[in-house]
């Protein structure tokens, strides 16, 4: 009989467990409704509701060890929250980058920008393939660019020994065009055929000397920075400068290193992979730059969110035996109170329900404090990493998102679930006789 | 000492409790344990002795621009400067084109620069005569069931071959193994920089070199090596810059991720959890006993050493599961090692985390014991024994 009790209450972890874990909102919402209207309508139900009352009401008076199970839970969804929230951040501002109306052709088989060269030719002929979207004066919107990286001392470190890479992108005019999100928030543009260059509100905030107005040295030319632009996307990470300037101050000639296009629409896609991949004249790789962005970002995204959930999840063992042992203790300081309920007559189920839903409402008041904490100091924080994918650093914010923060409820609820399941199966079980005499 | 079994038996009184809050305890510290294996693999990168010895050269512009070839004859040249080897960037990848094969293409005597780097002399003249050979280090053989002798396909993401296609063919001569498991060279390929030059077409590389590593005679000399290396370059289109390996190695780190604050972050929030809780326990403990602890001092205990009784009971809770939550690190840590593909080269609990560990476990147990310590040597013993 106990072997059985105990298998079928490790049954009802893993499968609770599971069920917190990986339902989707309305599921939830759902349980909570069918929950209500079994409390609200049968008799074990409302039986239910009046032992979870009393227990409840005497939560003041153990507010000690309570804490213990809000505060345990609320650490471990502060942590993966923020993990998370690393991870979906820097998903989102890769992702922002593309879009599925704009298309990037690198050289065929360079698995990013920097490893790509496109001579001057190709580029010209890959502006005039078919699906470009045109400007008003009829001119395809595509635009060659040539991303190369520069060292740059960051900022508040040693100018000598903290030097970061950034991403330095040469470009045309249509390169605004294309990225309508690029607007210029300090300085002006720089002048095309000069060593000016504007930086990326990231960048800005990432290395040293990067003011409108300033000079900076990039090897040994000097170029002056003549403003800021925001995206609030991956360019906010590079530098921009003109891309007539920036082949021959790298060696790199009239060479290009990409060329992005507009296309008339996103099903236009197809028509113009099929013009390049066609033209005898090239070797190109084409995809969307919704494709392009969101494929950069899977590696560190996939690393980032395993991290934190191996983090998460051995904090949730840390957890759930905190848990455990704060119900066991208060199943033990009421087991009188509930063998005289369970002696008039209530029955094992309401018994077990009740001291569930209280762990349960401890265990989202935890989740709900961790997720504001998380919220609180991460949500917009930046941070920055050298990008797979990429030779510069990548300025990313935090991202608490609200499915972030559901995940973080829901780890929540599992721990309350196992952390309240056996001291209620102990309650329920407890001879009332025995319990009865217990001090 | 005398107490010991007092105060274990004290410790084991309720032997549930005890044991759920262990167990926090021990979650807390093999958290702390694998962060901190993180935490050090990433500090002591690039920190070898023959790391020290080392410094590299790139251009000042950026990583990814090259250096002339004629460099490397006056390199050579400058007071204190050993042995000069060279390398490329090949941007290898097998089977996938994203699933990257750091390949470097090296000058013939890139290895002697790398003491550290073990190649069978056998396989190491196989080597040196073979034009299309490889080495491959000992991870990546493993990682993909390679044998010497096997002929292997890699993708440049940069580099077409001769066909102009990016598919290179190789032979694999022999295996690269790392001495002190920090050698960066066991998970990569190496390629004679002489066939990369040469079969890639007209334009591609161009006798190019990506950076130059030089061994210098006296590591203390390496600031004035260095700064000679660059002012040989200095105001030419091809400015470098030259720093000691570890510089290097940190850079690149801290430019990856600042793996110390994320680190010191997840543990704070870890440890101020767990003060909370085993805090609470020992509150709960020491509640319950309160008329044990009456009947010690009425048979003559000083309150002092009630105190210091609470106190050694907390402390040893704490070091209980500091030890073994930290010996569990080190039956995970070399799965860990083995998943992070060389990113974390610890497979054990260094001296330092456990000094560490167990600093931390005594005096988070000394924090959480004194507010129950102080309780019970306050006791009245009238009123505790009369349960007021």
């Amino acid at each position: 009989m106990n072997f059985l009790i105990g298998l079928v209450t490790f049954v009802a972890v893993i499968i609770g467990v599971v069920v917190f874990l990986g339902l989707p909102w309305p599921g939830m919402l759902v349980l909570l409704v069918l929950l209500a209207l079994w409390m609200v309508l049968t008799r074990r139900g409302q039986q239910t509701w009046s032992v979870t009352a009393v227990g409840v009401s005497t939560l003041p008076q153990r507010l000690g060890s309570s804490a213990v199970i809000v505060i345990g839970i609320a650490g471990v969804v502060a942590v993966l929250v923020a993990m998370l929230a690393m991870a979906d951040g820097y998903r989102e501002t890769l992702r922002r980058t593309g879009s599925d109306d704009t298309a990037i052709v690198l050289r065929g088989g360079s698995a990013a920008e920097v490893s790509s060269v496109l001579d001057r030719d190709s580029t010209l002929v890959i502006a005039q393939a078919p699906g470009i979207a045109r400007d008003d004066r009829g001119k395809p919107i595509a635009s060659p660019e040539l991303v190369v990286a520069a060292n740059l001392p960051m900022k508040g470190g040693d100018p000598e020994k903290d030097v970061g890479s950034v991403q330095l992108r040469g470009v045309g005019d249509e390169a605004w065009k294309l990225r309508t999100n690029a607007k210029i928030i300090a300085g002006r543009k720089f002048e095309p055929g000069k060593y000016e260059l504007v930086a990326g509100k990231g960048a800005e905030h990432q290395f040293a000397g990067l003011e409108p107005g300033k000079q900076i040295k990039l090897g040994n030319q000097t170029w002056t920075v003549t403003g800021i632009f925001a995206s609030n996307d991956a360019m906010d990470s590079e530098l921009w400068a003109d891309a007539g300037i920036v082949g021959p101050a790298y060696r790199r000639g009239s060479s290009m290193t990409t060329v992005f296009v507009r296309l008339t629409g996103p099903a236009a896609f197809d028509q113009f992979k099929a013009a390049l991949s066609s033209d005898p004249r090239l070797q190109t790789d084409v995809s969307t730059t919704l494709d392009y962005f969101s494929k950069q970002s899977e590696g560190t995204t996939k690393a980032i969110t395993i991290i934190g959930i191996v983090v998460g999840a051995i904090m949730a063992i840390g957890a759930v035996f905190g848990a455990l042992n704060t119900m066991f203790a208060a199943v033990a300081t009421r087991a009188r109170e509930i063998a005289t309920l369970r002696a008039i007559g209530f029955r094992g189920l309401p018994v077990v329900m009740a001291i569930m839903l209280e762990t349960m409402l401890l265990a989202l008041i935890g989740g709900a404090l961790g997720g504001l904490i998380a919220w609180l100091i991460f949500n917009g924080y930046t941070a920055s990493t050298l990008a797979a994918g990429t030779t510069g650093q990548l300025t990313f914010e935090f991202n608490v998102a609200p499915q972030v923060l559901w995940t973080g409820l829901k780890w929540a609820l599992a721990i309350g679930f196992v952390g309240g399941l056996f001291p209620a199966v102990r309650a329920a079980r407890l001879p009332v006789t025995t319990a009865l005499r217990e001090l | 000492m005398k107490y010991f079994h007092l105060i274990w038996a004290a410790l084991f009184r309720r032997k549930t409790r005890t044991i759920l809050t262990l167990v926090s305890i021990i979650a807390a510290f093999l958290l702390f344990g694998m962060l901190d294996a993180v935490r050090v693999s990433f500090a002591e990168a690039g920190q070898s002795a023959n790391g020290a010895e080392r410094l590299q050269t790139g251009a000042r512009l950026s990583f990814i621009q090259p250096l002339p070839q004629s460099l490397g004859a006056q390199i050579a040249k400058v007071n204190g400067v050993k042995d000069v080897a060279y390398a490329n960037w090949f941007g290898g990848a097998y089977q996938d084109p994203h699933n990257q094969v750091f390949t470097f293409a090296v000058s013939p005597n890139y290895l002697d620069i790398y003491p550290e780097v073990e190649v069978d002399p056998a396989q190491r003249k196989a080597f040196d005569s073979t034009q299309n050979g490889i080495l491959a280090g000992e991870t990546i053989v493993k990682k993909y069931g390679w044998k010497v002798g096997d002929k292997i396909p890699l993708q440049s993401q940069i580099f077409p071959n001769k066909d102009g296609t990016k598919n290179w063919n190789f032979d694999l001569v022999g295996v690269m193994r790392s001495k002190d498991a920090k050698a960066f060279q066991s998970q990569m390929i190496v390629m004679h920089w002489k066939t990369f030059d040469e079969t890639t077409p007209k334009g591609y590389n161009g006798g190019m070199v990506g950076w130059y590593i030089s061994r210098v005679n006296d590591m203390n000399q390496s600031d004035r090596i260095a700064k000679a290396i660059d002012a040989l370059s200095a105001n030419s289109d091809h400015e470098t810059k030259t720093q000691t390996e570890q510089a290097a190695t940190a850079n690149w780190i801290k430019q990856m991720a600042d793996i110390g604050l994320i680190v010191t972050s997840i543990m704070g929030a870890v440890f101020f959890t767990l003060v909370l809780l085993t805090g609470n326990t020992m509150m709960q403990a020491v509640r319950e006993r309160t008329s044990e602890l009456a009947v010690l001092k009425t048979i003559g205990f000083s309150s002092t050493s009630v105190l210091m009784m609470v106190l050694a009971e907390s402390v040893m809770l704490l070091l209980l599961g500091g030890v073994i939550g930290l010996g569990l690190v080190s039956l995970f840590a070399p799965i860990m090692s083995s998943q992070s593909g060389g990113m974390i080269t610890h497979t054990s609990v260094g001296a330092g985390s456990w000094a560490l560990g167990i600093t931390l476990a005594v005096a988070i147990g000394l924090v959480i014991g004194i507010l129950p310590a102080w309780r019970a040597m306050r006791l009245n013993i009238v009123d505790a024994l009369a349960g007021r």
